[in-house]
């Protein structure tokens, strides 16, 4: 009896995260699911039923397109981020402490921004006539100012600006973490300090810059509004396609079918990542 | 030819002299201890040395060369950090082998010089296992085996032992001793531990506050220190404070204590003088004769392989250590005599 009381005590710590996951998550993610199945209703957003036409329309080369440009711009502006970060992160780690601080409040601070005045503050700043375009003329690189927005390249610099910070706050702890001996023994022992990076520090951080390329991958998928302000309308990705749907053509069910297909394909990703990054440890 | 010279070596943090003005010469092959307490700048020394911190001022003699600004990497030198600093996401041949591989040895070659090393440090066929799969003596080993692999110019070790207990590290005191003789490499260890620098070293400098407070071979330094810190900092001793009244008489506590011609006296008489004597020097019995120093027995510790009895005479603490056979019948609380053996001590200034 007593062990059965017990085995109960220890299930109750997982009560509390098991009803904000089923209240915040499960639920709203099995109605989404479920409307993914409905039938459009012109008068009315959308009407009970259980049809495939949703995911059938999804299946055009245009959305297959779309598709792959959405992943493409993730893993994209994932490697950039997180190729900048783990450097970035390094040097961070090896400062005082109280510089540190002040770089990881700066760099939380700037996670308080949201996508919206990033994406304009960024179209400003590459703008023709209020831009960096002026800065390169005074400095005598350009001839005149030209505009460098929207453009595939303006769009990466949104991006990689947006996921960023998450890199560096994931990179962090495991970098400040390591032992600084490890790097000063590889140079004692012969390699270059940046030999030693690349040789010491980087393959002590697989599973770290792993889970930091997901997550930086994971959060620019769901960016909808930097591909509209920053680029043209060959890099609108699949979330600003969905939403378009949801909320210009008020196609709910549409929209739904799209975020279940973008969510299975980024979660066949992550996995997939997450394998090949654990295959050696 | 890997001889050491350290000269006026200097290192500022700020307005903090970590390690000032050090001069000391390291013989080619020879074995020295950096000895003194934690924040004394040994290893900010050690470091130096190494090329992980620049020097502010002084010079760095490497079999003559300048190596004040040879970068660490191009030094070849080896290294053991204290805490190993073995690459966790290498195997122990590639650990070992990891400086050939930078400089382009053939894998062939590389696995060849790992097995060698792994029979020198007495470990044969772990080439394949992971760090996190060996012992705490393992991995001390192995990490002295990658130090060595390219035939180091000069072989530094931080700490080395001090993650050991206490029957593995006197064990891997003696290895490290040998090992370094059979090589013949100058080596340079760091440690807190006055019993590890005894057993191993060729020469002890001890430091203190970043300066140098002595250098010599470990039986020098034991017998004749040069200052009360000294005196204090290699094993324990007795510091008697007093008056040298001439090279043969020492007063101290209304007792006179006779000097011989082997004490070593650093003041000139007559002067204040602090006597410094060893416990195996000092002898205790049941009853006080005249002219000794007197005291009361405060505590007595019976260790086995010997005794050490704690007497308090006037402020001081004086400690004695003889075998259990020459005990004297003195208890805790007894008025007891304590008789200096000179012939061993030395008379340091006040």
């Amino acid at each position: 009896m007593s062990a059965l009381s017990d085995r109960l005590k220890d299930h109750r710590v997982a009560v509390f995260p098991t009803l904000m996951l089923l209240v915040f998550f499960l639920i709203p993610f099995f109605i989404m699911f479920a409307v993914s199945f409905f039938s459009r209703d012109e008068g009315a957003f959308f009407a009970p039923a259980f049809e495939f036409s949703n995911y059938a329309r999804f299946m055009s080369p245009f959305f297959f397109k779309v598709l792959i440009t959405s992943i493409s711009l993730s893993a994209a502006a994932a490697v950039l981020s997180v190729s900048i970060a783990v450097p970035f992160t390094y040097f961070v780690t090896r400062m005082s402490s109280r510089a540190q601080s002040v770089v990881l409040v700066f760099l939380l601070s700037v996670l308080s921004l949201s996508e919206v005045i990033i994406g304009f503050a960024w179209s400003t700043l590459l703008s023709q006539t209020a831009g960096i375009g002026n800065l390169l003329v005074a400095l005598g690189i350009l001839e005149t100012s030209r505009s460098f927005t929207p453009s595939l390249g303006a769009l990466l610099l949104g991006l990689c600006y947006l996921g960023f910070p998450y890199a560096v706050l994931v990179i962090y702890p495991a970098l400040s973490r390591l032992d600084p001996e490890l790097p000063e023994a590889a140079r004692m022992l012969g390699a270059s300090p940046v030999r030693s990076f690349f040789n010491v520090i980087v393959p002590m951080l697989r599973n770290t810059i792993t889970g930091a390329l997901i997550l930086v991958f994971v959060f620019t998928l769901g960016a909808y509004l930097l591909p509209q302000v920053l680029g043209r309308p060959q890099h609108w990705t699949l979330s600003v396609h969905i939403t378009d749907q949801a909320i210009f053509q008020s196609n709910l069910p549409f929209a739904a079918a799209m975020a279940i297909f973008l969510m299975l394909v980024s979660l066949a990703l992550v996995g997939l990542s997450t394998l090949l990054g654990q295959k050696r440890t | 030819m890997t001889q050491v010279r350290i000269e006026n070596a200097t290192k500022m943090y700020g307005n903090f002299a970590a390690v000032s003005k050090v001069s000391v010469d390291i013989p080619d092959g020879s074995f020295v201890c950096l000895l003194g307490p934690s924040g004394c700048g040994k290893t900010t020394l050690l470091r130096l040395v190494a090329g992980l911190e620049d020097l502010s001022d002084g010079a760095l003699i490497v079999g003559g060369e300048d190596y004040g600004h040879i970068p660490a990497h191009k030094r070849e030198f080896g290294m053991v950090f204290q805490s190993l600093a073995l690459f966790p996401h290498l195997t122990v041949a590639e650990n070992i082998a990891y400086p050939l591989k930078i400089r382009g040895t053939s894998a062939a070659k590389r696995r060849a010089r790992a097995t060698e090393l792994l029979e020198l440090i007495k470990l044969p066929g772990i080439e394949d296992r992971y760090v996190h799969q060996l012992s705490g003596g393992q991995r001390q080993r192995v990490a002295i085996a990658r130090g060595l692999a390219i035939d180091p110019k000069v072989f530094l070790l931080d700490e080395p032992l001090s993650a050991l207990d206490a029957n593995l590290r006197e064990h891997m005191q003696i290895e490290l001793r040998q090992l370094q003789k059979d090589l013949g490499v100058t080596t340079i260890v760091v440690t807190h531990d006055q019993r590890e620098a005894m057993s191993m070293a060729d020469v002890v400098i001890v430091m203190e506050a970043g300066e140098v407070q002595q250098i010599g071979t470990p039986m020098e330094i034991y017998r004749n220190p040069a200052n009360a810190f000294v005196a204090n900092f290699i094993g324990v001793s007795n510091l008697i404070p007093g008056q040298l009244i001439d090279h043969s008489t020492f007063e101290a506590g209304g007792a006179a204590i006779p000097l011989t011609a082997e004490d070593i006296l650093h003041v000139d008489p007559p002067s204040s003088a602090t006597l410094s004597v060893r416990p195996e020097d000092v002898v205790i019995s049941g009853n006080a004769k005249d002219g000794q120093l007197q005291g009361e027995v405060l505590f007595v510790r019976d260790l086995g392989a010997s005794v050490e009895i704690l007497v308090q005479v006037g402020e001081m603490e004086i400690t004695s250590v003889c075998t259990p056979k020459r005990r004297p019948d003195v208890k805790v609380g007894d008025t007891v005599g304590v008789e200096v053996l000179t012939g061993r001590a030395t008379v340091l200034a006040p």
